[in-house]
């Protein structure tokens, strides 16, 4: 099999086929005819955009079903309960767009007068359709997403992400790199078949220096309702995200368990914070948020000062 | 009109199943996994072929992480997890130096490999052919179903969990599908209730219902509905054969019964 290109220059680069590293590529005559290349004219354009909003903010996991969009969705809940901070919420997971249900949003975009919301799912006409779309289409509409949306003055611009470290994340790091991301939340489950897919997207962050700000490990636990034991359904068998934490050194923001109610609250579209204020998970989820914005602001500082 | 397919190494492969999810988590690998060993316990010969690349879990699902694929003189050697041969896989998995590296490749070139993953992979007689693919409705899937559409996939099956959020996003996979033109032999309803093993209440950790809602709205059959069980987990982890060892286990008569419900499917071959 070819090797892959560690050195690829970028599609859209000038020396995009042209390169050392491009021989042997698949799409080396593709490059090399200008067909991949894009207007640089898009990431200014975004970069003037991204000037009224204050703070961005990925979040990913390599693993898919790990509750990014869960954790996303509560994330802007969270932040937005200061009626003063407007939090924009947007959803570039393109083939399975969570957030409107998630939020119970139908097709209008406010959640609360400061919690906005943009999806292509707000784009679909039926539940039914697919969205069947190659690499190319997805990274227009995601262009698309940043440069046209209407975003006005925002604190926080929360970007949730499909699984994988594929066309929207390069995209996504791409379009917003000149508008400064002040870095990624990453989720995983205990499991060692998440943490592995995780320690990828790490190293992806990495690759494409994008600071972390942390890790949290969701469904970690579960207590029956009933008699009110612990049980390890996604068991930590290689130490869970504490130990990935550790050893690559990144912060881990937090655990949180598995509550039957996150679920149904999500299906309803609503914050499983107002359903179940006392929950384990909800304390979990708060103490994450104010550990995120604890190691978030004092990177800021960091950055100021220096 | 196409043009007849070059036989080829998947000559021998008498059914191909695709597992597909719109969305991600679901449980794909798993189901993947514990279908090809329950179908190897039936006493068929079964191949996996892992087309996840950005997140290939089935190596480590069945303890062959690290192993090394060989160059033979049709292409590829699958990778056997037994001297019987009876169960052989491959993935980009075998194919990473590192297995932290990110495979963070666009989309033309994601379809290359996975056409070279098709064709180029000497499979030898095969049973079944079982195909697990990442989540959504992009790359990956159209070149899968575009390669192999030569040679008449036996189907799709399709997994979700209970949840709306999970149903919301199968729903669409189920209309690609149909643009696709492959058929759905059925839903599977992944990671439905956890029995707590203290004492024994069976709670919707995930919602309920909305597989089998979705099997009835969509006109597909509804193959069955698999519990949460940390024995399964724990064999997943350790790459152990869960059909094997736990027989007793929750997850187990959903998982058999779902795979005879695949054998009962499978049209007879002519000799």
């Amino acid at each position: 099999m070819e090797e892959v290109p560690h050195d690829c220059p970028g599609a859209d680069s000038a020396q995009a086929g042209r390169g050392a590293s491009c021989q042997g590529c698949p799409n080396q005559r593709l490059c090399a005819s200008g067909a991949g290349a894009t207007p640089d004219t898009a990431i200014e354009e975004i970069k003037e955009k991204m000037k009224t909003v204050k703070h961005k903010i990925l979040v990913l996991s390599g693993k898919g079903g790990v509750g990014k969009s869960t954790f996303s969705a509560h994330l802007a809940h969270g932040l937005a309960e200061d009626e003063n901070t407007q939090i924009a919420l947007l959803d570039i997971d393109i083939c399975g767009p969570s957030i409107p249900k998630i939020m119970g949003l139908e097709g209008e975009q406010y959640v609360e007068d400061n919690l906005g919301v943009m999806s292509v799912g707000f784009l679909l006409s039926s539940p039914d359709d697919a969205v069947i779309w190659r690499g190319p289409k997805k990274n227009g509409m995601i262009k698309q997403f940043l440069r046209d949306v209407d975003w006005g003055e925002v604190d926080y611009l929360i970007v949730d992400t499909p699984p994988g470290t594929s066309d929207e994340h390069l995209s996504v790091v791409r379009y917003l790199a000149t508008a400064h991301i002040d870095g990624a939340v990453i989720i995983t489950t205990p499991q060692e078949v998440s943490l592995q897919d995780v320690r990828k997207e790490i190293n992806f962050c990495r690759k494409v220096k994008l600071p972390i700000i942390g890790v949290v490990e969701n469904m970690s636990g579960f207590i029956c309702p009933k008699c009110k034991k612990e049980s390890q359904i996604f068991p930590p068998t290689t130490g869970g995200a504490e130990l990935m934490c550790q050893d690559l050194e990144v912060p881990l923001l937090g655990r949180v368990p598995l509550d039957p109610l996150i679920g149904k609250n999500c299906d309803k579209g609503q914050s499983f914070f107002i359903d179940a204020p006392d929950s384990p998970a909800t304390l979990a989820y708060r103490s994450i948020i104010q550990k995120f914005c604890n190691l978030h602001q004092s990177k800021e500082e960091n950055l100021i000062s220096s | 009109m196409e043009a007849a397919a070059e036989p080829g190494n998947l000559a021998g492969v008498r059914h191909i199943i695709l597992v597909l999810s719109g969305k991600g988590g679901v449980g794909r690998s798993t189901i993947s996994t514990e279908l090809a060993l329950a179908l190897r316990h039936a006493g068929k010969k079964v191949g996996i072929l892992d087309v996840d690349l950005c997140g290939p879990s089935i190596p480590r699902m069945l303890g062959a992480q690290g192993r090394a694929v060989h160059q033979c003189d049709r292409g590829w050697a699958p990778v056997f997890l037994d001297r019987e041969q009876s169960i052989s896989l491959m993935s980009v998995g075998f194919l990473l130096e590192k297995p932290d590296e990110a495979v963070v490749w666009r989309g033309p070139k994601k379809n290359a490999l996975i056409k070279q993953f098709v064709s180029d992979v000497a499979w030898g007689e095969l049973d079944y052919l079982v195909v697990d693919t990442p989540p959504g409705t992009s790359d990956e899937h159209m070149a899968t179903i575009e390669a192999l559409r030569p040679y008449q996939p036996l189907g799709a099956l399709v997994v979700t969990t209970p949840q709306a959020v999970s149903v919301g996003d199968v729903r669409r996979e189920l209309t690609f599908c149909r643009k696709m033109g492959l058929r759905v032999m059925g839903i599977v309803e992944n990671m439905s209730g956890f029995t707590c093993p203290h004492c024994t209440e069976c709670t919707s950790v995930f919602s309920r219902g909305g597989g089998e809602e979705l099997a009835q709205l969509a006109g597909v059959p509804f193959l069955g509905s698999v519990p949460l069980d940390p024995a399964l987990m724990r064999t997943l982890e350790e790459g152990h054969d869960f059909i094997q060892e736990f027989p007793g286990s929750p997850a187990f008569a959903a998982l058999t019964s779902i795979a005879q419900k695949i054998l009962d499917a499978t049209p007879a071959c002519l000799p």
